[in-house]
Formats: structure tokens, sequence, C-alpha cells
């Protein structure tokens, strides 16, 4: 864990470094397509020294100036598969976005749905030495947070504290300056397959770009398609992908659970294939042009030519009516949604004050979708497109680019995070001249 | 030949799968050609660096050739020449005004000016710089006209004294430089006579003093700078009136004034002295003293010394 806390200590540091030089590219690997968005910022500074929000939500400080998004190869279930193809594929996405852009990239910030995340809630309590709260007494709470058992050859994606409590006043943004007696934080703790990360470290390595972030794409996709004040009340956030669905439930504009279901569109599209005896693609175009979830009489007298390219004349005269397509589609939808709201319950989703439930993802452009959702999920039920940023071509509005987008967000102002805090003095080595020079700078 | 399978509208064409696209993805290289491209310097280093090479050495490489380089300045002198010598830039004719004749002699020779020359050859800042080296010459003017003119137009020194000291008798003008030797002082009797080391600096002071020598100019011999320091008068009949070095001029008004009075200086003396402004003295002639003496019945003691 202390590898991946320095690997992302470094990956910040790099951030910074490309927020300086103004260009930075944001990747999004999903299973069915790789995006590719290059940002340009305009101060240097990256926008974050600005009091309060900024004109525009403080979106005015960066602007989208090249796009590209590719068919995904070599990525299954939202993790990295075949190294090769998915190296190809990331290639092409970077080589027509850095056209649009004609700036070259560097440093790139990177999204994945897959590598099986856990949250967790770690809690830690520090007794101030002093009534004030300063930065080293911040450190020393979350480093005071028990960590669990994450288990073997996972490491931890996300930390980030989600809220400060000051003996009895919780809810607390920013504790430091206060005054009291007992501090305590609530940790919200995401974890991944390490192997998972280490092959996207090294597929972005062979591809001349150096890692300056990692997101999960239920996170930033959640930051992209929650509007403010779902974020700040509590609302889930469903990103339907291809290869999975990624769950984040968000609360005073924290994440504070995320869970993923190995799901998504391209099994639609596989259930399509094997129902229908056709071949992916027919599939996947048969899925988009006329895909539903609900069946209507029309549906019954709607004939699809599924066709066929076997020489065999029954077989490539097929026609099958829309209706039976919607009988195929509807259990993986419908399974799709009960496993996000057996995910949801599992974390007590019900608990919050706000129920609301946003639909995201390229998997959730089936017509359709929102009643279906409305019986499983509840009522607060709605199709989420992600935020408008500046430069972003329409074709990448979407749905499908919500986590893009979010990680665009992302980037322009990246959540505090576990590793952003000062080591505590007493966690460096004895002896470290490191640790000598922190006590001079704590003392005088 | 018509396919066998019917084609039927609308769905018929849409039914066979488009064949897969070739994989669009750039090779490594290609990938890394591009990103390389991308780098400012690059594209500034073969969009200018690169032809401005390929120029360079393609020059350089013609102008290795001796002859080439030959032929190249050969060319280029022709041309010139051929310009030059065109007759709108020759210059026939030295055309010098206000100057005397001995002058104009003296900047002919000064200018050695070969004769038809191209106006483009001539150096006109060194010929004014030869022109005004003469002594004889206050400013010059050189221009070249049209016609095929060289106009020298002169400002001659005028001569306001003439100067004797030990190497010769000279003109000097009324700043104190000298213009030509001549041959006596007779030469320009017009002229008041001035001698003395340094006479040619106290110019203007010398002006002064005759300017208010009025009634003495009949018997003015000249004027003698004594030490650098001050003027001597010379009169006929071997007088001398020493002025001093401080206000000559205030002295000399007031021996005039005594003169018109007394007719001081129709008397025989040797000199009069006024260099000590409180106590003037006079010196009479040797015969007038001593005929003063035998009148007043003082018998000078005689001496041998």
């Amino acid at each position: 864990m202390t590898d991946l806390y320095q690997t992302q200590r470094a990956m910040r540091n790099i951030r910074r470094a490309a927020m300086q030089r103004g260009v930075i590219a944001i990747l999004d690997i999903g299973s069915s397509k790789v995006g590719c968005l290059i940002l340009k910022f305009d101060d240097a500074a990256g926008g974050r020294d600005m009091e309060g929000v900024g004109s525009m939500a403080g979106q005015s400080s960066f602007r989208v100036i090249g796009a590209a998004t590719t068919r995904s190869r070599g990525v299954r279930l939202g993790e990295i598969a075949v190294m090769n193809e998915t190296e190809r594929a990331i290639r092409t996405a970077v080589q027509s976005a850095q056209k649009m852009a004609n700036v070259r990239v560097d440093h790139v910030i990177a999204c994945f749905s897959g590598a099986e995340p856990r949250s967790y809630g770690l809690a830690g309590e520090w007794d101030l030495q002093d009534s004030v709260v300063s930065e080293q007494d911040v450190a020393r709470v979350l480093a005071a947070c028990d960590v669990p058992d994450i288990g073997e050859g996972r490491e931890v994606l996300h930390a980030q504290p989600v809220n400060f409590a000051l003996d009895h006043r919780s809810g607390l943004g920013d504790p430091r300056g206060q005054i009291g007696n007992r501090l305590s934080c609530d940790l919200h703790m995401m974890t991944v397959d390490a192997s998972v990360v280490q092959n996207l470290i090294y597929c972005l390595k062979r591809c001349d770009l150096e890692l300056a972030g990692m997101a999960s794409s239920a996170y930033v996709s959640g930051i992209s398609s929650l509007v403010e004040d779902e974020q700040e009340l509590g609302a889930a956030c469903i990103d339907m992908g291809g290869g999975s669905t990624g769950i984040s439930v968000f609360m005073k504009k924290h994440m504070i659970f995320s869970d993923s279901v190995r799901m998504g569109g391209d099994h639609v599209t596989s259930d399509i294939s094997k129902g229908l005896q056709v071949p992916l693609t027919t599939a996947e175009r048969i899925k988009t042009k006329f895909g539903g979830v609900h069946a209507t009489g029309m549906d019954d007298r709607e004939m699809i030519e599924i066709g066929g390219d076997s020489g065999d004349w029954e077989k490539d005269r097929r026609q099958v009516s829309r209706t039976e397509v919607i009988g195929i589609m509807r259990p993986r939808v419908e399974e799709i949604l009960e496993e996000a709201r057996a995910r949801l319950d599992a974390a007590g989703f019900d608990h919050l004050p706000s129920q609301q439930i946003v639909l995201t993802g390229g998997a959730s452009q089936i017509p359709g979708l929102d009643g279906l959702a409305a019986r499983i999920l509840g009522q607060r039920v709605r199709l989420g497109r992600p935020l408008r940023v500046q430069g972003l071509p329409q074709a990448a509005t979407g749905p499908a680019f919500s986590s893009a987008v979010g990680l665009c967000l992302f980037a322009a102002h990246p959540q505090d995070e576990w590793w952003d805090f000062d080591i505590p003095a007493e966690r460096y080595p004895a002896r470290s001249l490191k640790r000598a020079m922190k006590w001079f700078k704590d003392n005088w | 030949m018509r396919p066998l399978t019917a084609q039927r509208p609308g769905a018929a064409n849409t039914a066979r799968p488009a064949p897969l696209r070739r994989d669009p993805a750039p090779s490594r290289t290609a990938y890394r050609m591009q990103r390389m491209w991308l780098r400012p310097w690059v594209r500034a280093g073969l969009r200018v660096g690169l032809p401005v090479l390929v120029l360079a050495l393609g020059v350089g490489i013609y102008l290795s050739d001796q002859p080439r380089r030959d032929a190249l300045n050969a060319m280029y002198t022709d041309l010139t020449e051929t310009v030059k010598n065109r007759p709108e830039f020759m210059v026939n004719l030295l055309a010098i005004d206000g100057a005397s004749p001995d002058l104009d002699a003296a900047v002919r020779t000064a200018l050695a000016l070969p004769l038809p020359q191209s106006s483009l050859d001539l150096d006109l800042d060194a010929a004014h710089a030869k022109i005004a080296q003469l002594q004889a010459v206050a400013s010059a003017d050189v221009r070249v006209q049209s016609g095929g003119i060289l106009q020298v137009t002169i400002t001659e020194r005028e001569p306001a004294f003439v100067w004797r000291n030990a190497a010769g008798v000279w003109l000097v003008d009324d700043t104190g430089t000298r213009i030509a030797e001549v041959e006596a002082r007779g030469d320009r009797a017009d002229l008041p006579l001035i001698a003395g080391e340094g006479a040619d600096t106290a110019i203007a002071e010398a002006r002064a003093i005759l300017t208010s020598a009025g009634p003495l100019l009949p018997r003015l011999r000249g004027l003698v700078r004594m030490g650098d320091r001050r003027w001597d008068i010379v009169l006929d009949r071997e007088q001398r009136i020493m002025l001093p070095s401080v206000d000559p001029v205030a002295a000399l008004e007031r021996l005039i004034a005594l003169d018109q009075a007394q007719e001081v200086l129709a008397r025989d003396l040797a000199s009069v002295d006024l260099r000590l402004q409180a106590r003037p003295a006079l010196r009479l002639a040797p015969y007038s003293l001593a005929e003063m003496r035998r009148l007043r019945g003082i018998i000078p003691a005689e001496s041998d010394l």
C-alpha cells in the first residue's frame, strides 16, 4: 500500500507539472470505446487558487481542444485483457486527439471501470495537542484511521476524507484553525485489483505517456452527471458501460460508496448474438437501432432483417420482430438493474435522505430504460447526461461520455485525497533529515 | 452478372454486414513520429532550418569552385564598370570659385584629380579634407554639379596683419592663422606689422590697440609682442610705447590724451613706459638727456664703464 501511496504522490506531482504546462490528456479506457480528450488550462495554476466558485462553476479554467474516440479493443469487463490491442486503441485515440488539438501531450489522467472496486468506510480519531487544529493534526487523524485488511493484491485507488468532526460538531469540510479537543474523521477508501492498475500503468508507459492520475470511472461519471444538489443531498449514479456497470453514491459532495456490477451493454449484445444466431457486430447494430425494453403491439409487426453471410437462403433471409429483440434484451437489462439495486441495498442506500438515482453511460440510451429502472430502483430515477464543458464536440456530449467529462472536472478540481496531506512527522523514519526539517518547520 | 439473390428494397443492402475495417491504429513508429512532429522546435527546424541548410549547402557547393568564383567576380566588376563609366556619371571639369589665382593653383595641385573621372569613384569627403588642409582656406564646399562639373567653392582667409618672426614674414588673419609667407614686409604695406613671439595668439588685442591708436597711426611702425605677455607700440624715430599687460587700451588712450594736451610724443623721447599704471615713466633720448642736464647745471661724471 505504501508503494501505491508513493505512486499516487508522484502522480499528483506529475499532474501539477502538467497543469503548469497547461495541456493534459484525459483517457477513458472503457470496454466498448476508448476516448481521449485534450484539455488546455488557461491559467497555469489550473484555477485552484480562485476564491470560492469561479465563473461557470470553475470550469472556465480549461477547455477541450482535442477529442477522439475509437472502438475499444482488448478490454474486457473494464480491465485490460490484451495489452497489445489496448495499446493500439489508446494510440489511435491519443493520436487523433493530438491531431485535432495540434499539440503534443505527455501527461494523461486515466479512468477505468473494472478491477472489482470495493469501498470501505474508515474512521480515525486524534486528541489535539493544542486546542487549534493544524495541518499536522489533519495528517495525524488521517494516519490514525485503522485500515482494514484489504486483501492480497489489492491497492487503494481513492482515499478521500469525507467528513471531519471536532468534539461533537460534525460535517466540517475543513477543520484547520478550528478550536476543539478531539478531531475525528471519516475516510472513504476504495480499493481495486493491483494487477489491473499495473497493467494500465504499463500500457500507458508503452504509449510514451506519463500517468498523472487515476480514477474510478464510477466516481468520475458521478461527478459529471449528478447535478450539484444531488451531490449535496445524496444520490446514486449508475454508469452503465459496455463491460461493467459502475455504482457510486454521493453525499455532501463526496463519494461515500462505490461498487460495480460486472455486466453491461456488451452482455446485452452477446445475448442478442446468441439468441438470434448472428455475429456480434450485427447484434450490436440491431441493439442500437431497434433495441428497447418495452414491447408494444406495433413492435410485433416491425420485422427486422437480420441477414447473414452463410449462403443458405433460409438463414440469410431470416427476419425477427422487434418484440423478439426486446424480449432478449429486457431480462438482461433487468438483471443488471436488479444487481445494482442489490448492491445499493447492501450499502444501505435506502437510509439516505434522498433516493435520487441517475442512470448514465452508453447503455442507458436504451429506449424506455427509465420506465424499467423506475420499477426496479424506485420512483426517483432520471437519465443523466454529462455536464457541458467548454469546447467539447457535440458528438461527445452524450451519456456515453459522462466518465470522460467527469475526468475533465476531476483533473481541473481534484478531490483532496489521503496522499495530498503531509505525512505526520512521527511517520518519517527516525534520524531522517526530512524529519528534522519537518520539526524545524513546525516549531518555527 | 445479375446477383442470384433477390434485391429487396430497404433492408436488403444493410443486411450484409460491412466488412470489418482495417485497424486504424497507427504503428508505434508512426505514433512516435507524429508526436515528434508536434514538438514546436522540430517543426520550426524542418520548416525553416532545413530549407536554409539546403540553400546554404547549394550555394557553398557552387562557390567552392575557383573559376566560378572568378567568373562571378569578373561579372560583377564588369557590371559596375559599365554603370560607372556612363557619360551621365563622368566629371570632366574642376571649377573653383572664390579663390585667388595662387590659391586656385594650390587647390588644383592638392587635389591632383585625374579628370575625366566617374563621379561614383570620386571621394568628395577626402577632396574636401585635402582642400581644408590648405591654410589659406577658411571653408570649402565641394559638390558635383550636373554637366560633369566638380564645383569647389572656397572662402579665403582675409589677411589682417603682417607678422615678422624668426622664420620669416607671414600674413595672418584676424584669428591668428598664418595664411602665406611673403618675400618682404613691403609687399603688403597696407597691412599693419606685428612682431614678436606669440603675437599670433594675441591678435585680437593688437586689433583693439590699433583701433584706439587713431592719432598715432601716421607715426606707427608696428606692434611688438614682448615676452608673449604685453604689447609695445613702435613709432618712428625709434620711439616705443610700453603698454601694460592688463588693459592696454585704456593706458594707450590716456597717453593719447596727454599727447594731445602737451604733445608729449613730439618731444625727443626714447620711450614711454606705461607698464605701471600709477607711475608712467618717460625716458629721454641720450642727446636730450645730456642737454637737459647741461641746462640744469648738472655735470655728469664721466665713466669708462
